[in-house]
C-alpha cells in the first residue's frame, strides 16, 4: 500500500512539475505576479512528494520488502544495514529516484533562498527547472519504476553486488548526483538569462555559487570513486579513462572553466556569452554522462542495468534540452553585449586561456570517449581508445594549465604586467626547477614524468601561496600575517584550491613514475624485499565474516629490523552472489602506501603475494579534498551572500 | 555514476592478473612484456588491459605476448602478431593512421583554433581599450554637449 502511495506521490509531483513549468513562464512574459508566485510553493511540494517517495524505497529496503523488484534484485536479508540503506541508489531505479531527489531539492534551495533574485528570473530559473523534472519524472514513470512490483515475494534477495558493499562506494553516487544535478542550476540560469537577454554582474553572483556548490560535490565524488578503486579493485589503480569515468570528468572540467569566466562576467562584465554556453554544455555533460551509463552504447567497466530503450528515452532529453539551450543561446546570445574591456596581458586574458585549456581538454576527452562509437558507425572501425591514448592527449594540457596558472592568476584585472608577476615569483620558479632537477637525480630509472610532475606541483602550490601573501598587503611580515587572517573566503577558497591542484599533479606523477611492484608465490614464513622494506607472510587463516567467507593472510612489514605493522589482505567470497572479491591490506602514509594483496594458494603450498609501494598515492585524494574545501571556502565568502541581500531593497523601491 | 565492475572476467577463473608462473625470468624481457600488456585490451571483458584482466583468455595473451618476446620478436612484431588475430580493437592506443588521424588531431587542431578566437577576443578587447570614442559614443557625447 505505502508503495503504491509513493508511486502515486511520484506522478502528483509530475502533474505539480507541469504546472511549475508552464505557469511561471507565461507569467514572467506577461507581468502576471499570481502566476510567477506559483513556482515556489509548487517547487516545495515536489520536494515533500519526491522525498516521501524515496523514504518508502529506503523503508522497503531496510525492511527487505522482497515484493518489490528492485529490492529483491538488489538486496538481501543478512546484509549490513549501511549497505541495505546504500543500496537504494545501487541499482538503476533507485539512483534515478535519487537524481530527481537531488533536483527537486536544488529546485526548491533556488525557491526559498532566492529571495534577492529579481522576480522574473527567479520564476523563469524555476520554470526551467521543473522542465527537467518533468523529463525525469516521466522517464523514471515510463521506464524506470522503483516500485514495480512481484508477483510472487521470493523468501530472500539476490543481494547487492559484494564490490558495491563497501562505505566509500555507499556515498560517491549521492555526491556524484549532487554534483550533476547542482550543475541543472547554472543551466537553468543560463537560459532564464538567455530569455532575458539579459547578463550583468549580479546574474554571475547568483549563478556563481550554484555552480561552486555542484563542483565541490563532483569533486568529492570523483575523488570518492577513485579512491575506492584504488583499495578494492586489487591493483592500486586510481583513474582508468573509462568511458564513465570520463563521463563524471567532462562535467567537472567544463564546471571548472564555467567558474572561472563568471568570476569575469562578476568582476569585468566580459565574458558574458561563453559564460551563459559553459552554463549550458555544463549540464549537457552531465546529461551526456548520464546517456552513457545508462544506454550502454560504450562497454566500460561500470556495467549498469543498461537497457536500449532507457539510453533512447535519455537521449531524447539530452536532445531537447542541449539542442533546445543552443538554439535560444544562437538566437539571443548577440543581445549579451559585453562591456567590460581589457587589455592583452591582464588577469582576463588569463582566465580565458585558463577557459581554453579546460575546454579543449574536456573536448579531448569527449572525443576519445565517443571515437569507438564514431569510428564503428562512420568508419566500420572496430576499435579501442584506451588510457594510453587519454595519457598523450590529455595530459600536455594539464601540464600547460600548471604552467600558466600562478602566473595568469596573479596578474591584476584590466592590465597586467607579466615582468611585475615575475619579479614576485621567479624565485619560487627557480627552486620548483631545482626541485625537479633533484628528483631526477634521486630516481633510479630515466623517466621525466615524475620529476616533471614534481616541479609542476611546487610551481602550482608556491605560486599559490605567493598568491595569497601578496594579497595581504605591503609592510611587515606580522601586519601582512594578521592581514592573512582577514582576507575574504574567496581568496583562501583560491589558495585551497589551486594548492590542490599542484598537490594532486604531484601525487599523480609521483605514483605513476616511482610505482614498486613486486610478484611472487610466497611460503609461509617467508621473507622478502620490497624497496627499503621486508615482508613476511606470517600465516593465512579462512575466516567467516557476516555474509561472505573470506581467506585472510597475515604479513608482517619491517623495515631494517623495525617491524612497522602488520598487514592482513583478504580475498572475500560472497556465497549469495556467488563473487570473489579482493580486499588488499593497505598502511596508508604520507611519504608511501604500502599495499598488500593475497591471492590464490599454490600446488606447492605457497600463496601469490603481491606487493606495491606507491608514493604519494594519497596526495591524490587529499589534493582533491584541497580543491573542494577551496570550492567550500569560497562559498563562504560573504560577498555572495551580500550580493543576494543588497538586491532586496531596490527591487522594493520598484515596487512601490 | 556508480562503479559496478564487470565481474565476468572474474568469475571466469578467480585469480589475480599477472601470475607468477607465467612470469619471464630474465626481468627486462618481463618488463617490456608488462609494458605491452598495459597497452592491449582483453577481448572479452568490458575495458581491462589484459594485463589487469584475470580472464582466462587475457592469460593466454600475456602468455603468447612472452612466448613471441622470448623468441626474439621486436615489440611492435609481438604486437602486430596478436593485432593481425585478435583485430586492431585490441589495441588500447589507437594507431595514427586514417580516419584515426581526426582522432589525434582533434585536440591539437581545437586549441589553435580555441587559441585563435581567443586572441581575437581579447585583442578586440584591447583595442577597444585604447580606442577613441566610438562613432555612437560621440554621437551621445555631442548630443550631451549640446544640451
Amino acid at each position: 500500500m505505502l508503495n503504491e502511495l509513493a508511486h502515486f506521490a511520484l506522478i502528483l509531483a509530475l502533474g505539480i512539475a507541469l504546472v511549475q513549468m508552464i505557469l511561471p513562464m507565461i507569467g514572467a512574459a506577461t507581468g502576471r505576479k499570481s502566476w510567477m508566485a506559483v513556482a515556489e510553493p509548487a517547487a516545495t511540494s515536489q520536494v515533500i512528494l519526491v522525498s516521501f517517495s524515496f523514504g518508502v524505497l529506503m523503508w522497503a529496503f531496510i525492511q527487505s520488502d522482497f515484493s518489490l523488484a528492485i529490492v529483491y534484485n538488489n538486496s538481501h536479508t543478512a546484509k549490513p544495514m549501511l549497505y541495505k540503506i546504500s543500496g537504494v541508489w545501487g541499482n538503476h531505479e533507485g539512483s534515478m529516484l535519487l537524481w530527481v531527489l537531488i533536483l527537486t531539492i536544488f529546485g526548491a534551495s533556488a525557491a526559498w533562498f532566492g529571495g534577492g533574485l529579481p522576480e522574473r528570473l527567479r520564476a523563469r530559473v524555476l520554470s526551467v527547472q521543473a522542465a527537467i523534472s518533468v523529463a525525469f519524472y516521466l522517464f523514471i514513470l515510463l521506464t524506470s519504476n522503483p516500485f514495480a512490483r512481484l508477483a510472487v515475494p521470493p523468501l530472500n534477495g539476490l543481494d547487492l553486488n559484494p564490490l558495491l558493499q563497501d562505505p566509500g562506494l555507499a556515498f560517491h553516487p549521492p555526491f556524484l548526483y549532487l554534483g550533476y544535478v547542482g550543475l541543472s542550476m547554472s543551466f537553468s540560469f543560463a537560459v532564464a538569462a538567455l530569455i532575458e537577454g539579459r547578463v550583468d554582474a549580479a546574474w554571475a553572483r547568483w549563478v556563481r555559487p550554484w555552480t561552486l556548490a555542484a563542483w565541490m560535490f563532483l569533486t568529492v565524488g570523483i575523488a570518492l570513486g577513485s579512491w575506492w578503486a584504488y583499495y578494492e579493485l586489487g591493483w592500486g589503480g586510481f583513474w582508468f579513462w573509462d568511458p564513465v569515468e570520463n563521463a563524471s570528468f567532462m562535467p567537472w572540467l567544463i564546471a571548472a572553466a564555467l567558474l572561472h569566466s563568471a568570476i569575469v562576467v562578476e568582476k569585468r562584465e566580459a565574458l558574458k556569452s561563453w559564460t551563459v554556453l559553459l552554463a549550458i554544455l555544463a549540464f549537457g555533460f552531465s546529461l551526456l554522462g548520464t546517456f552513457i551509463v545508462r544506454s550502454g552504447v560504450l562497454t566500460s567497466v561500470h556495467a549498469f542495468a543498461t537497457d536500449p530503450e532507457r539510453g533512447v528515452f535519455i537521449l531524447v532529453i539530452l536532445g531537447i534540452f542541449t539542442g533546445g539551450a543552443l538554439t535560444l543561446y544562437a538566437a539571443r546570445a548577440g543581445t549579451l553585449e559585453a562591456k567590460g574591456i581589457f587589455g592583452a596581458v591582464s588577469r582576463e586574458s588569463g582566465l580565458v586561456l585558463n577557459n581554453i585549456l579546460l575546454a579543449v581538454s574536456a573536448f579531448v576527452v569527449f572525443v576519445g570517449t565517443i571515437w569507438p562509437l564514431v569510428a564503428e558507425l562512420a568508419f566500420g572501425r572496430t576499435l579501442s581508445v584506451g588510457p594510453p591514448f587519454f595519457d598523450a592527449a590529455f595530459t600536455p594540457f594539464m601540464v600547460a594549465l600548471a604552467l600558466v596558472l600562478p602566473l595568469g592568476s596573479m596578474l591584476s584585472w584590466k592590465r597586467g604586467s607579466l615582468s611585475r608577476v615575475w619579479r614576485s615569483v621567479w624565485p619560487f620558479a627557480v627552486l620548483a626547477l631545482a626541485l625537479g632537477c633533484l628528483a631526477y637525480a634521486m630516481q633510479s630509472g630515466r623517466s621525466a614524468l615524475g620529476p616533471v610532475g614534481a616541479a609542476l606541483g611546487a610551481w602550482t602550490v608556491m605560486g599559490a601561496l605567493v598568491d595569497l601573501f601578496q594579497r595581504a598587503g605591503r609592510g611587515t611580515i606580522g601586519a601582512r600575517l594578521g592581514r592573512l587572517t582577514r582576507l575574504p573566503g574567496a581568496d583562501w577558497g583560491k589558495a585551497a584550491a589551486h594548492i590542490g591542484l599542484g598537490v594532486t599533479v604531484f601525487g599523480v606523477a609521483g605514483i605513476t613514475a616511482w610505482q614498486l611492484e613486486d610478484i611472487r608465490v610466497a611460503q609461509i614464513n617467508e621473507r622478502f624485499d620490497v624497496g627499503a622494506y621486508t615482508f613476511v607472510l606470517a600465516d593465512v587463516q579462512q575466516v567467516e565474516g557476516p555474509n561472505y567467507l573470506t581467506t585472510m593472510g597475515e604479513i608482517a612489514v619491517f623495515k631494517g629490523a623495525r617491524d612497522i605493522t602488520t598487514l592482513y589482505p583478504e580475498k572475500r567470497f560472497y556465497p549469495v552472489a556467488q563473487m570473489p572479491t579482493t580486499e588488499a591490506a593497505i598502511l596508508n602514509g604520507v611519504m608511501r602506501d604500502i599495499y598488500v594483496v593475497i591471492g590464490d594458494a599454490q600446488a606447492d603450498g605457497g600463496y601469490t603475494v603481491r606487493v606495491y609501494i606507491k608514493p604519494f598515492a594519497n596526495w591524490i585524494w587529499g589534493g582533491a579534498m584541497l580543491m573542494a574545501l577551496g570550492g567550500f571556502l569560497s562559498l563562504t565568502d560573504r560577498r555572495l551572500r551580500m550580493a543576494a541581500g543588497a538586491q532586496k531593497p531596490a527591487q522594493r523601491a520598484v515596487k512601490v | 555514476m556508480i562503479r559496478l565492475l564487470a565481474l565476468l572476467c572474474v568469475l571466469a577463473t578467480p585469480a589475480l592478473a599477472v601470475e607468477p608462473s607465467e612470469m619471464l625470468a630474465d626481468p627486462a624481457l618481463e618488463a617490456r612484456a608488462r609494458d605491452l600488456s598495459a597497452g592491449l585490451r582483453c577481448p572479452i571483458c568490458r575495458n581491462e588491459s589484459i594485463d589487469e584482466s584475470n580472464a582466462s583468455l587475457s592469460k593466454d595473451l600475456r602468455i603468447i605476448l612472452r612466448e613471441r618476446l622470448t623468441a626474439g620478436d621486436t615489440d611492435a612484431e609481438a604486437v602486430d602478431y596478436l593485432v593481425q588475430r585478435y583485430g586492431e580493437y585490441i589495441l588500447l592506443k589507437p594507431q595514427a593512421n586514417g580516419a584515426n588521424w581526426l582522432l589525434w588531431g582533434a585536440g591539437p587542431l581545437m586549441l589553435l583554433m580555441a587559441l585563435g578566437l581567443g586572441a581575437a577576443t581579447v585583442r578586440r578587447r584591447n583595442e577597444r581599450a585604447n580606442a577613441d570614442l566610438s562613432a555612437d559614443e560621440q554621437a551621445r557625447l555631442d548630443e550631451i554637449m549640446r544640451d
